[in-house]
């Protein structure tokens, strides 16, 4: 039997708004458990290091590498118009605008997202999230707030350094490759970069961070149906973060650069 | 003397399904209850009612006469901590070494220090049989009949007033299941507790309970002592304890 194709979107339309619905609820249940105690320390430093320490190597080498090509397709373009100067200037801007935190969010989205949705699906398919409340611990203290506070404390960090470290790779194929003087080059950057455009990269990986902590959280703490379930748990949690990201970083900037 | 655990009415479905319909039960003070039943016929939906971790439709559930149904979160954390839960998987947090495990319990939501906490695990793994040793291994490294006395040991880690068992046999070889309902009496027996279990396994029902009841398409069909089960003159109940596949209780099964 085939169903109308109005019938069909209805149901997808329903379908999407409940789903937005159930975001939300999740969200402020777990603002609302933030903002009393108790407050799990242990788990919160254990969550930065899993988001910010261990994702530094693959945010790190994602961040050079954007620097090192952001700057050699710069100089392809800008030789055409005799502007080679400005390439420190669009490295620099590009990587604390948008491709650090965009960039460091995505990769960070992929690595740890899909491991919290992981295994806080686990520990709700076995039944671990049900012994948590027999113990009279609220799971979304002990399991939600720690890693969205994790993630809106990290990320920040974690962007700033792929910021220092996009640059410099920048730099190194600015000197290296395009013969830069390396003092003009420092100048040229330092003197160029404005307090809002790192700020406004800094706003967006806190909003990242949270983001991608709350779809990891959301989708594991949902799961159901044993392997099967956990498996599109993860999924789910890294393609819903990954496009909650790129929505978020249109209206970030928009309310920061739009004229 | 009013009951330590009280249903009235308690009713619970999923979409169109009904898998209680009606539920009322009363455990007394220092109890063993046990709730047999085919699979799927709702045993730990009733068990998740009570504990809370599920919402019943309607009914009453009180604990020492208090209403658990509806209950706000800090009410519900003080009702909670009357309770242990020994689940049919275990549920041992596997990030967590053994003795971690043991001493989740008072050392989150007591607010114990750690190193008290962990002689408080050493001292509940004797309890039921595991080594000092034991306590430094992590879930994953213990065998199953190891890991249901681990799971033991941290239901009664805080010397609960209610103790409820999930299935504790299951998946258990005979020798190590009868360890388990030795283990699970003397536990209940040592704390003086209420004790709510939930099996299909007669031997294990026959071992650990006071009272047993029978819970048949989301109703009590049948409850009494332990000693009338044999003759209840109730056809479900008699199909069910002997195990036979004929009878008034159909499993719904296709033909081949």
């Amino acid at each position: 039997m085939s169903i109308p194709l109005v019938t069909l979107l209805g149901r997808m339309t329903l379908a999407f708004l409940e789903a937005i619905g159930a975001v939300t609820a999740f969200a402020f249940q777990a603002v609302r458990c933030a903002l009393s105690p108790p407050w799990y320390s242990r788990q919160i430093l254990r969550q930065m290091m899993e988001i910010g320490y261990y994702s530094l190597p693959v945010v790190g080498l994602t961040a050079i590498f954007t620097g090192m090509v952001l700057a050699l397709q710069s100089y392809t373009g800008f030789a055409r118009f005799s502007a080679e100067s400005a390439i420190p200037n669009v490295v620099v801007v590009s990587l604390t605008r948008e491709l650090g935190p965009v960039l460091a969010a995505l990769m960070v989205a992929g690595r740890v997202g899909a491991a919290m949705a992981a295994e806080i699906g686990t520990m709700r398919v076995t039944e671990q999230i049900d012994a948590l409340t027999t113990l009279s611990t609220n799971p979304y203290k002990y399991l939600v707030v720690p890693r969205l506070i994790a993630g809106i404390i990290t990320m920040p960090i974690l962007v700033l350094i792929a910021d220092i470290i996009g640059v410099l790779g920048g730099f190194l194929v600015g000197v290296y490759k395009l013969d830069f003087n390396d003092v003009a080059y420092l100048r040229n950057t330092i003197d160029f970069l404005q307090f809002q455009d790192v700020f406004s990269g800094l706003v967006k990986a806190a909003v990242f961070g949270f983001l991608i902590a709350l779809m990891g959280c959301y989708h594991g703490y949902t799961s159901k149906g044993g392997a099967q379930g956990v498996g599109a748990a993860t999924t789910n949690a890294v393609v819903s973060a990954s496009a909650l990201i790129l929505t978020f970083n249109y209206f970030i900037t928009e309310a920061f650069f739009a004229r | 003397m009013s009951p330590k655990i009280s249903l009235r009415g308690v009713a619970k479905s999923f979409g169109p399904k009904h898998v209680l319909r009606g539920i009322d039960l009363d455990v007394a003070k220092g109890e063993s209850m046990v709730v047999i039943g085919g699979s799927g016929t709702g045993k730990s939906v009733l068990l998740k009612c009570i504990l809370g971790l599920m919402r019943p439709e309607a009914g009453s559930i009180k604990v020492d006469d208090q209403e658990t149904v509806g209950l706000a979160d800090s009410g519900r954390s003080q009702v909670m901590r009357k309770f242990g839960m020994l689940f049919q998987g275990g549920a041992l947090f596997d990030s967590l070494r053994v003795w971690e495990n043991v001493a989740f319990g008072p050392i989150q939501s007591d607010g114990m220090k750690p190193a008290e906490a962990r002689e408080v695990a050493i001292a509940k793994l004797g309890n039921v049989g595991l080594a000092p040793e034991i306590g430094e291994l992590f879930p994953a490294e213990l065998s199953g009949g190891m890991q249901k006395r681990v799971a033991l040991a941290r239901a009664i880690a805080r010397e609960p007033e209610i103790i409820f068992f999930d299935e504790p046999t299951t998946g258990l070889d005979p020798i190590m299941a009868d360890v388990i309902n030795d283990l699970i009496v003397k536990c209940v027996s040592d704390l003086g507790a209420t004790a709510v279990s939930i099996t299909h396994d007669m031997a294990s029902a026959r071992k650990i309970g006071h009272r047993i009841a029978m819970l048949h398409e989301g109703k009590l069909i049948w409850q009494g002592p332990v000693a009338d089960i044999d003759h209840s003159g109730d056809a479900h109940v008699d199909q069910f304890i002997h195990g036979r596949a004929e009878g008034p209780i159909q499993m719904q099964v296709r033909k081949l």
